[in-house]
């Protein structure tokens, strides 16, 4: 099937204020009568979910933390991009959307990132009013700073907790709704299936995480804002309840998924120590404003970084791309990062890790100035590795971040189920095959407070107020399905416990399908995914019972759908024969080991639909047409 | 290394609790805190026992999820160190490591290491926020904000809403953690014209919610992992006299 974009005609920075002009609005007093569903409370769930009920609309919110406060937009550290032009250093709209589209090696919409270029500033305005502490210049004024991909300094940011304090601000909005009534929150509940209704969405299935009752909501429409799935390498720097179960559902119930072999592999997080870890922390990219990263020249060289002379360091990014130098986009970052240390060039006990050095910041700067940057990631690099940043160098690595694919989205943000709608993280609609640093805060908030109060109301005018309701038979068979595989995963009583599987699946995902794909290493991943899957479903032992707070259920349950989505990822990534951003196959290189695209044969989403168990996903394509820009190699050098 | 651990069981808010003692074996320095607790909990499905539940997500310090009481002190005495973040560099080989859940009034238990601290979402649905609607705001730059009153509303807008604060109190005070929000916004240009409501509505939330007074002794700062200051405590109680008199 070809899929439309429904990008609005006309001139592209005309698309969004004419699509506004012309949408068909509720009236103010039918808005109550709407039940909107939303899942996920991080900054595109909580500020979609607070200005829907500020809206007036009947919202329902779900979280599978005890808290809307804790998902894990929290953890964002650099900050968000903004189009603001405050530094007079030639931003604008046109160069953010510009910048965005040629970091996602031109695979994204042209509308739905000129849209997101367009109201990256309102963002901005909108946090200062709901009291986001953003750092200021000692005249009061916003202050900015660089990231990567970009020769403008236009991030803003609030130390480098940048993710907590919007995510504060939304939930506070968020909080606003729920003591007016418009919002009703529901944490520590787990979307497990998604409940369509003639094709259409109209309701979730749910459990409740602390009686283990599981329950249906019935909704006009459902939003789901349940963020990425890059914890399908098991490790990555994503929270540990952070899952792909809710999207994947909702794939089983015939939404598209889209690329997902877009993953983001972040170049600075601090590297693995041994099989125990649970989690790779991430040091924020702006680090890399102020750090040289580098390591030595020769192969196994083995001295302390202070015996390392000048001359026998290799500073790879500078070497390589020196107008971007240490600023070049993650997914360039962290495949150089990964060819020095395959080439024996690594540092560090394991020899997989670089060195991000700040003794020449320091010495240019001071440490003062150092520390009230960074402080706070300095700090956290020490309690993480017991070694002091300011003394010697940093040790980093690469880990799976981000998932730029996710559930398929129009430009109203609706998947291909009408009343199913997408936002941020969990759709794939605005970073092609790479994502830009402080971008995924600016599209979750703008998708949230921004697009969905408009483009939710096309599809709601359309559709009769509480058409479907609870008695529906569809709700009691999702519940039936949500129970039959609970009580099958604790019926098994295997000898392995579901962690062990997660971490099987997650080394063939890093190994076969991580920063370097070929086919080869792809069709074993497809031949090995199966293998592991089979034995989780015969041998997994899961403890506990279904009726109470049980975490490895909950645990064994996200297994379970990682498990059937690593196998679709690494399709997706065999059938696009070409490289782009994230997805790097070894085969398609350019003569300077560039990413070599294929513009001719893959400028396309690749949706896939879901056919059944064991049988293969259909693709289906929605052509990527460049009205505004020309495709272009994308060079950094 | 090899430990004893002391870990609070509870199947439920109802039931009776006790510590139940357990191995935590070949334990690396390098391992987190909720790292060893993983390998204690593998242990314990491999010998087909339930394994203990405890409150935990971004294991990185941020989200305010983990909460447990280590050898006494809400997460385990390491300076502006959550309990995730704590490593187990930090113990010695033969260690007893005794651990307990959040323990106050307002935060009733939940199962094992997890307690409900659904009142400090309460006291934010009180008033912890601008009531400005989405759209239609000033250029971010249209008022002015002294650098100082943004880094003091920065200092007090790290709180992650753990509890640990409550947890350390003698009388279950969530005084700071009030006392950061209402902070955080007073100290704002945008925050000032709703200030004398806000902390009237979010200390009445608080009273109800069961936390005790501020008794001065101090342990919420020395408990915070993120160096919220008791001094922001005063700025509570001055903005609650403003709003008063």
């Amino acid at each position: 099937m070809i899929l439309d974009g429904k990008s609005p005609s006309g001139p592209l920075s005309q698309k969004w204020s004419k699509y506004c002009q012309d949408m068909k609005l509720v009236n103010p007093s039918n808005k109550r009568k709407y039940n909107i569903i939303v899942v996920g409370t991080g900054l595109a769930g909580a500020s979609a979910a607070a200005t829907l009920g500020e809206l007036g609309y009947n919202v329902e919110s779900f979280c599978y933390q005890d808290s809307p406060r804790r998902a894990h937009s929290i953890a964002a550290q650099g900050g968000i991009n903004a189009a603001k032009n405050y530094n007079n250093d030639g931003d604008s709209i046109y160069r953010l959307f510009y910048d965005t589209i040629k970091g996602g090696d031109f695979r994204s919409r042209e509308s739905n990132v000129y849209r997101l270029a367009e109201i990256s500033g309102n963002i901005i305005d909108q946090c200062v009013a709901s009291g986001v502490p953003f750092a200021r210049d000692y005249a009061g004024y916003l202050e900015t700073r660089s990231f990567g991909g970009a020769q403008v300094s236009r991030t803003f940011f609030s130390r480098g907790q940048t993710g907590q304090q919007l995510l504060l601000g939304a939930y506070s909005a968020l909080s606003r709704q729920v003591k007016l009534g418009t919002v009703k929150l529901h944490p520590r509940t787990e979307m497990l299936d998604l409940v369509v209704v003639d094709g259409e969405a109209k309701g979730i299935t749910v459990r409740d995480m602390v009686t283990g009752q599981i329950s249906s909501y019935a909704g006009d429409a459902v939003c789901l804002c349940t963020g990425g799935y890059i914890n399908v390498y098991f490790l990555s720097t994503n929270a540990q309840g952070c899952s792909v179960t809710a999207g994947y559902r909702a794939y089983k119930k015939g939404a598209f998924f889209a690329n997902p072999c877009y993953t983001q592999i972040h170049p600075t997080c601090i590297p693995v120590t041994g099989e125990h870890q649970s989690k790779l922390t991430l040091m924020s990219e702006s680090l890399r404003n102020d750090g040289r990263i580098w390591v030595p020249k020769k192969k196994g060289d083995k001295r302390p970084f202070n015996e390392i002379p000048e001359a026998d360091r290799d500073y790879y990014l500078e070497r390589k791309y020196p107008s971007y130098g240490n600023l070049a986009p993650r997914d360039i970052s962290s495949r150089a990062a990964k060819e020095a240390c395959d080439e024996g060039r690594g540092v560090g006990p394991t020899g997989y890790g670089v060195y991000l050095d700040f003794a020449d910041s320091i010495k240019r700067l001071g440490e003062d100035t150092i520390r009230a940057r960074y402080g706070n990631l300095f700090e956290m690099y020490e309690r993480i590795t017991d070694e002091n940043g300011y003394k010697q160098p940093m040790r980093i690595y690469p880990a799976a971040h981000y998932a730029m694919g996710g559930l398929w989205v129009d430009y109203n943000l609706m998947s291909n189920l009408p009343g199913l709608f997408v936002l941020g993280e969990a759709n794939f609609s605005d970073h092609g095959a790479n994502r830009l640093g402080a971008s995924a805060l600016m599209q979750g908030l703008g998708d949230g407070y921004f697009v969905i109060p408009n483009t939710i109301s096309s599809y709601l005018v359309s559709t009769k107020p509480g058409k479907v309701k609870l008695d529906h038979p569809e709700f009691k068979k999702s519940q039936e399905e949500v129970s039959t595989m609970t009580k099958k995963l604790l019926s098994i009583n295997g000898k392995r416990s579901p962690k062990e599987f997660w971490r099987d699946l997650g080394k063939v995902m890093w190994n076969n399908v991580g920063m370097a794909r070929s086919e080869q290493s792809l069709k074993e991943a497809i031949n090995k995914i199966p293998e592991i899957r089979e034995e989780f479903w015969k041998n997994v032992k899961v403890v506990g019972s279904g009726t109470e707070l049980n975490q490895e259920l909950e645990k064994a349950g996200r297994i379970a759908d990682f498990l059937e989505f690593g196998e679709l990822l690494a399709r997706d990534a065999l059938h696009r024969n070409e490289s782009c951003g994230g997805h790097f196959r070894t085969e398609y290189q350019t003569a300077e080991g560039e990413a070599k695209r294929d513009d001719a044969n893959y400028c396309y989403v690749g949706a896939w639909g879901y056919k059944g168990a064991d049988k293969e996903p259909e693709l289906h394509k929605e052509p990527l047409t460049f009205e505004t820009l020309h495709l272009a190699e994308r060079s950094y050098k | 290394m090899n430990l004893k651990l002391f870990v609070w069981r509870q199947k439920g808010p109802n039931s009776q609790g006790k510590l139940e003692q357990l191995e935590a074996k070949n334990i690396s320095p390098d391992m987190s805190f909720l790292e060893m607790l993983d390998e204690v909990n593998e242990d314990l499905i491999k010998q087909g026992k339930e394994t203990i539940a405890f409150d935990h997500d971004c294991r990185e310090g941020i989200c305010g999820t983990c909460s447990q009481i280590i050898n006494g002190i809400p997460h385990g005495g390491q300076e502006r160190t959550t309990t995730c973040q704590l490593h187990m560099r930090k113990f010695k080989d033969g260690d007893s490591i005794y651990i307990e859940p959040w323990r106050a009034k307002a935060f009733p238990l939940v199962k094992d290491l997890i307690v409900d601290r659904g009142a400090l979402d309460r006291i934010i649905q009180a008033g912890g926020y601008m009531s400005n609607h989405t759209g239609g705001s000033a250029d971010g730059n249209a008022v002015l904000i002294p650098k100082p009153d943004a880094e003091v509303a920065m200092d007090a807008a790290e709180c992650i809403g753990c509890g640990a604060c409550v947890a350390a109190c003698p009388n279950g005070s969530a005084m700071l953690f009030t006392a950061a929000k209402v902070t955080q916004l007073a100290m704002l240009p945008q925050g000032k014209i709703e200030a004398a409501k806000r902390v009237c509505l979010m200390t009445e939330q608080m009273l109800k919610e069961g936390f005790g007074n501020c008794g001065n002794h101090y342990e919420c700062q020395a408990a915070c992992p993120k160096g919220i200051k008791v001094s922001f405590i005063a700025k509570l109680n001055r903005e609650f006299m403003k709003a008063s008199v």
